[in-house]
This record gives structure tokens, C-alpha cells and sequence, in this order.
């Protein structure tokens, strides 16, 4: 599967990603307005975040009058694995690439589109990231507005179901490399056992979910990296899907 | 809440956002050369999404056999090297149905 990445194949490859998004968003918009929050404040805070657990938070916070510095250094440690993302998608982007798109490049790096991103093979460059992030950002923006807009929309059964499609994503991004690379593998079983003790076992399970992922992620990538460590051109793109 | 006091906090949350993405992405623009930093950084995506999905997606719909149903469904699909949008409506559906079936029995 080695296809030229153009801005289309950019757009193309984010509907994935603004479906998934849909529910989530449209399920923040609805929260935010059930909170309290004026109707234009989720969309705005869509438009200029561009984050899913840091805006679940952040007007949790803002409801209950959070002081500013509580929500600035809550809002930074659960985005501090944006650091760990933005580091690793740095190393595969086309080094031409300048400061003011490396600048436009970042605000789009969310947890799905950096996962997809990381699929590709060989460099990235601007075009395609630039489509990947904004067919993502509509279905983000898109539904916030919605969600805010018609907080009845959607049948419950539907809103229900739909909030396991951000997460059958992720499996669809892991398993295929998971499959085919065994270091992969273990470091998602070494990653998946830490997450499960930090989420039942006490007192672990007082760590904020940003602080878990961040230990995690660097856990299991240090245990894979020491013992697996990778040649050259290896997963570079591991992902081949069948359609 | 006064609409000021609202804007301030909107602009902090992409404040905080912000900074930690774009820090990294314009410092960092040479090649990495340590080969264990940079599998430590190719490896990093699948440990964060390992510990993003589990066990929360067993959390992520309004009943746990729904949600055992829509992650089996799901990686199976994706073991079968289904694309993401497969597995993704696949998950959904499955979650839907199950439902759909407890709420008859119940």
C-alpha cells in the first residue's frame, strides 16, 4: 500500500477520524450547554482546542469556578503526552517543511490524526497533513455546533453506541503492526496491564488519567526500545489494511 | 459566569493545549540518530493508544456487555486487517444491537 499522499488522499483519510469525532463532540457540545454554557462557547472552544479530554475537563473546571491556575496545570499535565506525539511526528515529517507550517501542522497533532498520520509511509509532507487535519476539524467543530445546537438529536440508543467508535479506531490502528511486528505486541500487553493497575488498583488509581497515559506510553516504548530496537526502515508505516 | 471570565478560560485551554504540540514539532527538526530514541519515539503511539483504550472502552457505552461486545467485534475485524472506518462502524453497530437485544429481555 504505497499510494502518493496528496491533500485528497489527506481529506479522504480523515473521514475515519471526523466520523469518529461526531459522537465525541457532539456529545461535548451537548454537556457544555447542559452545564450552563452559552450556546457559541463549545464551538469556540472546538475551534481553538482541538482536544477531546482537555475540553471534557476544562468546562468541568470552568463549571464548578475553577481558578484559572487549577485549569491552566490540570489542562497541561493531561496534554502533556501532546509533547511525547509532537517529538515522534517531528522525526517523520519532510524536513523541508518551515516554521509556519510546522506551526499549523501542531495544532491539528490530536490523538487520531498523529496515530494516522504515523500510518503513512515513508515522510510526511504538508499537503497531506493539512487535508488529514481539516476534514478531522469539521467533523470536530461540526459536531460540537450540532450537539450544542440540538441537544435531542440523537436517540440515546445511538449517542450510546456511538461512544465506542473513537476506541474501535485505535484498535484498528494497533492491531494490524501488532500483528505483524511481535515487539509491538508486547509493548501494547506491557501498555495494557500498567493502564489496567493505574485504573482499579489503589492507590494508582488516584493518578489523573494524563499522568497514566504519559506513564505508559514511556514504559512500555523504553521496554520495546531497549529490547527491540528498530533498523532503519521498520515500521515507517507498519499498517496494511485490506480496504 | 460572566462572558469574561469565559473568554479568559477559553483562551487558557488553547493556551495549554497548544504549547505542548507545537514546542516539540518546531525545536526538533533534525533527524534523531540514536537508535533507541527513535524506536522509543516509532513505538510510542501504540503504547499511548494501548493504555487509551483499555480498559476505557469497556466503560465507553451505557452497558458492559455492550461494550464487551463492540471490543471483541471490533478487534477481530481489525486482526482481519479491516480499514478504520470498517471497524469503527463495525464496533458501533455491534454495541447497537446488543442493546437492542437487553432491552427486549429486560
Amino acid at each position: 500500500m504505497s499510494q502518493k499522499l496528496t491533500f485528497a488522499v489527506g481529506l479522504r483519510g480523515g473521514i475515519p477520524i471526523a466520523l469518529g469525532y461526531l459522537s465525541v463532540s457532539f456529545a461535548f457540545g451537548m454537556s457544555a450547554v447542559s452545564k450552563g454554557f452559552p450556546l457559541w462557547a463549545p464551538a469556540v472552544i472546538s475551534l481553538t482546542s482541538f482536544t477531546g479530554t482537555g475540553q471534557f475537563v476544562g468546562i468541568d473546571l470552568i463549571s464548578a469556578s475553577a481558578g484559572f491556575l487549577e485549569l491552566a496545570f490540570t489542562l497541561l499535565i493531561i496534554n502533556l503526552r501532546y509533547l511525547l506525539m509532537s517529538l515522534s511526528l517531528s522525526q517523520r515529517l519532510d524536513p523541508s517543511i518551515g516554521f509556519l507550517k510546522r506551526m499549523a501542522i501542531a495544532f491539528g497533532n490530536t490523538d487520531e490524526i498523529y496515530a494516522v498520520a504515523m500510518q503513512q509511509e515513508g515522510a510526511l509532507n504538508f499537503r497531506y497533513l493539512l487535508g488529514l487535519i481539516l476534514s478531522s476539524y469539521a467533523g470536530w467543530v461540526g459536531g460540537t455546533l450540532i450537539g450544542s445546537l440540538a441537544s435531542n438529536l440523537l436517540p440515546p440508543a445511538i449517542c450510546s453506541a456511538l461512544g465506542i467508535a473513537v476506541y474501535a479506531m485505535f484498535i484498528a490502528i494497533i492491531v494490524p503492526p501488532a500483528r505483524k511486528y511481535k515487539p509491538v505486541m508486547r509493548i501494547i500487553a506491557i501498555a495494557v496491564f500498567l493502564s489496567c493497575i493505574f485504573y482499579w488498583v489503589p492507590p494508582f488509581n488516584r493518578l489523573s488519567s494524563g499522568w497514566v497515559i504519559i506513564i505508559c506510553g514511556v514504559i512500555s516504548s523504553a521496554y520495546g526500545a531497549y529490547y527491540f530496537p528498530l533498523k532503519e526502515e521498520q515500521l515507517e508505516g507498519g499498517a496494511d489494511h485490506d480496504n | 459566569m460572566t462572558t469574561n471570565v469565559l473568554i479568559a478560560a477559553i483562551c487558557i485551554m488553547a493556551l495549554v493545549t497548544y504549547l505542548p504540540r507545537v514546542v516539540p514539532l518546531v525545536l526538533f527538526r533534525k533527524k534523531i540518530q540514536n537508535s533507541f530514541l527513535r524506536s522509543f519515539l516509532l513505538y510510542m503511539p501504540y503504547g499511548i493508544l494501548a493504555a487509551m483504550i483499555f480498559p476505557a472502552i469497556f466503560f465507553s457505552t451505557d452497558s458492559l456487555i455492550s461494550a464487551i461486545a463492540g471490543a471483541v467485534v471490533s478487534l477481530l475485524l481489525a486482526w482481519n486487517r479491516r480499514g478504520l472506518l470498517t471497524v469503527a462502524v463495525g464496533g458501533t453497530l455491534t454495541v447497537y444491537i446488543v442493546q437492542w437485544i437487553l432491552t427486549l429481555c429486560a
